[in-house]
């Protein structure tokens, strides 16, 4: 009873934090609105059992995710008053395609209803929580029967890295780098010179 | 098996009730967030005026929007720690089982993480990692 | 899985292997000799790749090898396609390399993302099970959208960057989506099990997934409808990389796709060869139509790219039997043709340097450059089908494996549409042959002339032998029963 309560609340503030995801005039509210999703969605993982899922929904999501969003929210020079404007003109197309995926989904649903599937088809791949727990259930299979898929992600991540330098670093030419090798490297003889300026002439440096 | 899709749908109640410490940390956080708001709305002298609310700079009505502009390097930062936060997200599954997989999965752990070492590594070289 | 089973598994894999860890070793080597490097990193990972598609063809056994419990499949089916895709992306970094220098892009990066996502496409050929469709699909997309959005001081690179991006992560979602359903269905996602599902069970839900998953590799592939990022992306992005999105990644595509629905839904074809059908008959049908009206070479090229999706399409519908050979035959065909049309596009260069794009500063070309204007007459030739050369066969089988395999009316729709693309093709080799010289067209640099010049002499030369490649996809294309 208590976990039927906890999952409509949670789904409930989930759909009207969507909502407010994409009605906020404020872009920084926005992403507010999307972390109240990820926790509450976290919640709903915790209810259906799926631990793991929720905490990385915790510590990626909210903890670099959202923040990645604050700083492109934070890096582009929004115009409200434009931002508005553009709003109201994509509206109906917008609209448009909720309906399309509200339709898909119908008919998903309904498909599911109809078809009658084998409760056995339907059956939870993961073992009962009192034999293993969610997290530990991942890791059994995760890096031995699924090690192909594990280190093709470490190559994803690795793509991600190189695209994401490629694309943003940029070095600004008149910052000096401390060069620590250099600095310990160098000697008497390249640090001090001597020089005898004769009279009224001065030093070239 | 015959109830299934129950089964399926809601966790049991022994591992919730792990998370009641978690809903009632929640609820004190909202309470005080709560509280403090009421308490303001009730007790603080209240006589608004639009001039009040408005952005001034010295006295002067404002130029421009006080909000500015990050530098697209914080952005940088924050997605080459995305990819280590994912990293360490592999970790915490493979470090609770590791006992059971035995020398594969820790070769096999060792080889992503190498993988991703590489990255890091390029990543030094580059000079994406310092500040300027 | 243990040990011992994953380092048999991998003995399959070296082609992999070498793309994977020649990738890392070039990285470092970009990392720690910088700028100077970068002709040396290309030259390397072209030299990866080679060996890379002929070690896959010398690893494809007759019989498939299914590894890593099912969910990878090593066969001479996706080592064929290995080869060609390892041929045109070498191809395409060659022609990289001039067009980078000259704008001050020479970052070693260049070539190692092109061969990640080589390493992707290598996944999505061999995959066996939906999640090696997704992590193939994910890891090529991905090098991708870096390389549309290269050139990232300029405007256009970068907004093909981010539509290729934003259209890409729909596709991968609307991908994901039917992936779940499959798997909500069925309790599985190998490709071997779906299909005794697929054939004991009529599951609604099962075909709603493998619409969905048809949608997103069709996304992929820019079929029409989900044409839309075509010609913008190849437009914006840096040519070497349109060369690149043009071929290899095609190839790839279409592959998937034809394993995914050969494999896992080949026996309900009735279940999927309508809605192939209809992509097939748009696709011609927009790479016809709307190609006539471009006055850019670029959108043309995208157009065509369109175009020659939709008759791998007809293979695709022409369902297990008959079609996995003329998918073969034809990808191939069309992605050497194609890299080597992009390597003319290239070569284009006004007195300045700077690329020649509309079809207008084509003209006269045959008075200037005569030997490039034979190249690309030889390459267009090939593309429209002209019998000679090596295109007509390729489409040639297509049209067989079409009335083979019972879908009669797209094989007519093809040559309907043969007919109205050889108007544009032609259109520009009137420009090129018998217009007078409008701008002074200096050729490609080095690289480049060596590139269009080898891709030139191998559509020319390989024409007597294409009773050969015709062996080998005929060969490589009969497992599917």
């Amino acid at each position: 009873m208590l976990q039927i309560a906890a999952f409509y609340i949670l789904a409930a503030v989930a759909l009207i934090s969507a909502i407010m995801v994409v009605s906020a005039k404020n872009p920084v509210h926005s992403v507010m609105f999307l972390i109240t999703i990820f926790v509450t969605t976290s919640g709903l993982f915790v209810l259906a059992g799926a631990e793991y899922l929720a905490m990385l929904l915790i510590v990626v999501y909210v903890g670099a995710v959202a923040v990645l969003f604050l700083f492109v929210v934070m890096m582009l020079d929004i115009d409200f008053v434009e931002l508005k404007q553009g709003f109201m003109r994509y509206a109906p197309f917008g609209a448009l395609v909720a309906l399309v995926l509200f339709a898909m989904f119908v008919l998903v649903a309904s498909a599911v209803v109809e078809a009658k599937v084998d409760p056995h088809v339907l059956a939870s791949p993961t073992p009962a929580l009192d034999v293993a727990n969610n997290t530990q259930a991942i890791g059994r299979i995760l890096y031995t029967d699924y090690i192909l898929f594990f280190q093709l992600a470490g190559m994803v991540l690795f793509v991600a890295m190189i695209g994401a330098i490629v694309l943003t670093l940029r070095h600004k030419p008149y910052v000096k780098r401390q060069n620590v090798g250099k600095q310990v490297a160098r000697t008497r003889k390249t640090g001090v010179e001597n020089t005898k300026p004769k009279i009224g002439e001065g030093v070239s440096l | 098996m015959a109830e299934l899709p129950v089964t399926l749908g809601m966790a049991n109640n022994a591992l919730l009730l792990e998370y009641l410490p978690v809903l009632v940390f929640g609820g004190i956080g909202l309470l005080i967030g709560v509280v403090f708001m009421l308490a303001n709305w009730v007790f603080a002298p209240s006589s608004p005026d639009p001039e009040k609310m408005s952005a001034y700079e010295c006295g002067f009505n404002a130029f421009d929007d006080a909000r500015m502009k990050f530098d697209v390097r914080f952005y940088l930062v924050s997605i080459l720690f995305i990819i280590f936060d994912l990293e360490v997200a592999f970790l915490f599954p493979w470090s609770i089982v590791l006992k059971d997989l035995g020398a594969f999965g820790y070769i096999s752990m060792m080889v992503f993480l190498g993988v991703l070492t590489i990255g890091f590594i390029y990543e030094w070289k580059k000079g994406a990692l310092e500040w300027e | 899985m243990n040990l011992a089973s994953v380092t048999h598994d991998l003995a399959f894999m070296t082609p992999e292997l070498v793309i994977a860890v020649g990738a890392m070793l070039l990285v470092l080597m970009g990392a720690f000799v910088s700028k100077s490097a970068y002709r040396a990193i290309t030259y390397l990972s072209v030299v990866v790749l080679l060996v890379a598609g002929f070690l896959g063809v010398q690893h494809a056994p007759d019989n498939a090898q299914v590894l890593f419990n099912g969910s990878y499949v090593v066969d001479a089916f996706g080592g064929f396609a290995k080869l060609i895709i390892a041929l045109t992306a070498a191809c395409a970094i060659l022609l990289s390399a001039d067009y980078l220098a000259e704008r001050n892009l020479e970052k070693p990066e260049y070539p190692v993302l092109a061969l990640l996502a080589v390493l992707g496409m290598y996944v999505m050929v061999s995959a066996h099970d939906l999640l090696a469709v997704y992590m193939g699909v994910e890891l090529q997309s991905l090098a991708l959208y870096v390389l549309a959005a290269y050139a990232r001081d300029d405007r256009k690179s970068s907004e093909a960057g981010l539509k290729y991006f934003v259209l890409g992560a729909l596709s991968s979602g609307i991908l994901l989506y039917g992936v779940s359903l499959i798997y909500g269905f069925t309790g599985t996602i190998n490709f071997g099990k779906l299909m005794t599902i697929a054939k004991d069970t009529s599951n609604v839900g099962l075909i709603f997934g493998m619409v969905f998953v048809l949608s997103g590799i069709a996304f992929k592939m820019s079929v029409a409808p989900f044409h839309m990022w075509t010609p913008d992306v190849y437009e914006g992005a840096p040519t070497p990389s349109t060369a690149f999105f043009a071929t290899a990644p095609k190839m790839a595509a279409a592959i998937l796709l034809g394993r995914f629905l050969f494999e896992a839904f080949g026996e309900v074809v009735s279940q999927w060869r309508d809605v192939v059908s209809i992509m097939a008959v748009l696709s011609m049908f927009v790479g016809a139509i709307f190609a006539l009206q471009q006055t850019n070479m670029k959108r043309l090229l995208a157009y065509s790219s369109i175009l020659n999706m939709g008759y791998a399409m007809v293979a695709i519908a022409a369902g297990p039997v008959y079609g996995p050979s003329a998918l073969l035959l034809f990808t191939a065909i069309y992605a050497i043709t194609s890299v080597g049309m992009f390597g003319v596009l290239l070569s284009m260069r006004d007195a300045k340097g700077k690329e020649i794009t509309k079809i207008s500063g084509y003209s006269g070309l045959s008075k200037q450059r005569p030997l490039l204007s034979l190249a690309l007459t030889i390459m267009f030739f090939s593309i429209t089908g002209i019998p000679p050369l090596l295109g007509f066969f390729g489409k040639f089988q297509i049209f067989i494996a079409a009335v083979d395999g019972g879908v009669m009316p797209l094989a007519l729709i093809l040559v309907i549409a043969s007919v109205i693309s050889a108007f544009y093709y032609l259109r520009v080799l009137k420009v090129v042959w018998f217009d007078e010289p409008s701008v002074e067209i200096v050729g490609g640099l080095a690289t480049t002339k060596v590139t269009v010049t080898g891709v030139t002499l191998m559509i020319a030369l390989l024409t007597p032998f294409i009773g050969l490649i015709y062996t080998a996809s005929m060969a490589a294309g009969h497992f599917f029963k």
